[in-house]
């Protein structure tokens, strides 16, 4: 069984965002860089369906500039057979469409079984990837698993529906999934992993040009909040609280 | 017509989602900037039923699709067989569950580019401009589809609804998509214990922390939001304790909310969890540190023990429901 990962590499979720110089990036100046973690999610999956099954490869896709090599070290060190690096300098520039693109092109040519994802990127926070994924390699698609069991062909998945409902699907593959927090705790890489890592193959290639479909006409700092207030102490100051709820904020 | 606005509106038997209201409010104000009408298409049981709200809001036409909505790779194939002939300027879904799932695969079968969790979007010089988050909301980008079409799915609460009465023609359309070969079967959804509020929808929100010690004290949480008619958040750390499902979770790695109205009690505020809130309407705050970062965000904050001020809070907040 083919399984393919792909990973995003993302500024880590403690950075101070700072607008970069051209008005529509940010700085990346000061940028600690981290495996997108909801692709974490996607990486364990893998590695645990591979596990699973007994048998079969685990592939690590990933854009990115140079650089990404490093994360895609992490997840052979983890685990994974190999990786393959599509080269873009500019990649965290990219909207979904032209990211799918690109991996589409790469995975059409590994034709996997089963191809996970995170259900996001937390810097652009747009979730597309994954659904436009499968719409160019002609797969099925369910977002945001917390469950995952794969037999005989069929991928069973649970996911969060609304107001706290779980919704439960059969999905034949091959098919992409995307990953939610939940669904699982991705392995750290021990020593053995990491030297096992240094091996492995880590094929790279140019991502090839890729057209911008989303342009971006700014980036800015989100406005500041109004200054608060403290309004008082204990439950003596609910009273006024209740009162400035309801005349004040008109909220209730 | 060519170039209208079109809105794919979330109904459950007949009755609108708030968040399908706010998407159609600034669809129909979209229209309005960009020189067009707005179409609303809607599907499921139910559907027509939907229409004349639907008009309320602005929409000058209202399409529903007969397609069997469990299946949303076919739900997605249909609205853009409805809607591709049609060129629209832009296809607006509220970003729910739903509009989660649908909104990228009609962009992928549209060919259009998408803006996911916008928070405002606008008609400038002849294009179509979304302003959304991006770095969990520490920056805000303004993106525009290069040349043609964009869709994009709207943050619920970010916008309001407002009635616009506009004709609201109803038009049905039977759809038989071609069978999409996709084979994805929804098997069941399981409810769960209670029937909860969707938190991402919730006009009022009540969320615990740490501060609350144990979580048998979120007892008093859920009748702070029940006394509210509010929906019950909770920060990572008593998620990741097992206290709450995570479900429940608000935050970078939770969900993205904007209530009117967000209570925060026991949270100190890191910035993982204000990531998740900060665009609430309202903030307030209980927690007895003085010097906890949730207070700098707070519009109304009260130094003290939660165990004293919420049961408080829950006893006004009925007694001024019960005034009416």
């Amino acid at each position: 069984m083919k399984i393919v990962a792909c990973i995003k590499r993302v500024p880590s979720t403690d950075t101070r965002v700072k607008v970069g110089a051209d008005g529509s990036s940010i700085d990346t100046a000061q940028v600690e860089w981290i495996i997108n973690p909801y692709d974490e999610f996607a990486v364990e999956a893998a590695l645990r369906v591979k596990e699973a099954a007994g048998a079969g490869e685990v592939i690590v896709v990933s854009l990115g500039p140079a650089e990404a090599a490093r994360e895609l070290r992490t997840c052979l060190a983890m685990g994974a057979d190999r990786a393959l690096l599509l080269k873009d300098a500019d990649a965290s520039r990219r909207d979904a469409l032209a990211t799918a693109s690109v991996l589409a092109a790469a995975l059409r040519e590994l034709a996997p079984d089963l191809v996970l994802c995170g259900k996001l990127a937390i810097d652009h926070d747009q979730g597309q990837v994954g659904l436009l994924l499968a719409h160019l390699l002609g797969m099925p698609c369910v977002t945001e698993i917390v469950k995952l069991s794969v037999a005989g062909g069929t991928a069973t998945v649970e996911r969060a529906g609304d107001g706290g409902t779980t919704e439960r699907h059969e999905v034949a593959l091959p098919a992409v999934l995307t990953c939610q927090k939940g669904l699982n705790e991705p392995r750290y890489a021990n020593l053995k992993g990491i030297m096992a890592a240094k091996k492995k193959p880590l094929e790279e290639r140019d991502a090839g040009p890729i057209a911008a479909r989303l342009e971006v006409a700014g980036l800015e700092l989100p406005p500041a909040r109004a200054e608060g207030r403290i309004i008082g102490e204990g439950a003596a100051a609910v009273d006024e609280l209740v009162r400035l709820l309801r005349d004040e904020a008109k909220v209730i | 017509m060519a170039g209208e606005i079109v809105v794919v509106a979330e109904q459950v038997r007949g009755a609108l989602k708030s968040a399908a209201l706010q998407a159609m409010t600034a669809g129909a104000q979209l229209a309005a900037q960009h020189g067009t009408t707005a179409l609303a298409v809607v599907a499921g049981p139910g559907a027509e039923q939907a229409a004349p709200a639907l008009g309320e809001h602005g929409a000058a036409r209202v399409l529903a699709l007969d397609v069997d909505t469990a299946d949303r790779a076919a739900w997605a194939a249909a609205i853009a067989g409805a809607v591709a002939g049609l060129q629209p300027a832009a296809v607006l879904l509220a970003h729910t569950t739903l509009g989660k799932d649908l909104g990228p695969r009609l962009a992928a079968l549209l060919d259009a580019p998408m803006a996911s969790d916008c928070i405002a979007i606008r008609s400038e010089g002849g294009a179509i401009i979304a302003r959304r988050p991006v770095y969990a909301g520490k920056a805000l980008v303004h993106v525009a589809g290069a040349g043609g079409m964009l869709v994009a799915s709207l943050r619920p609460n970010a916008l309001a609804a407002r009635k616009a009465p506009a004709a609201g023609t109803l038009e049905s359309a039977a759809v038989t998509p071609a069978k999409t070969g996709l084979g994805d079967v929804l098997k069941e959804v399981l409810a769960s214990a209670q029937k909860k509020i969707e938190l991402t929808e919730a006009g009022v929100i009540v969320s615990g922390g740490r501060g609350l010690k144990g979580p048998e004290n979120f007892a008093m949480i859920e009748e702070l939001a029940a006394a509210l008619g509010a929906a019950v958040g909770a920060s990572r750390a008593v998620v990741d304790a097992g206290w709450r499902p995570h479900a429940e979770q608000v935050g970078q790695t939770g969900k993205t909310v904007a209530p009117q109205l967000y209570i925060a009690v026991g949270i100190s505020g890191a910035i993982q969890h204000l990531a998740g809130m900060r665009t609430s309407k309202y903030i307030v705050a209980i927690n007895k540190d003085p010097e906890a970062p949730i207070f700098k965000v707070a519009d109304y904050g009260i130094v003290g023990d939660a165990f004293e001020v919420v049961p408080r809070l829950t006893a006004a907040v009925k007694a001024l429901k019960a005034q009416g």
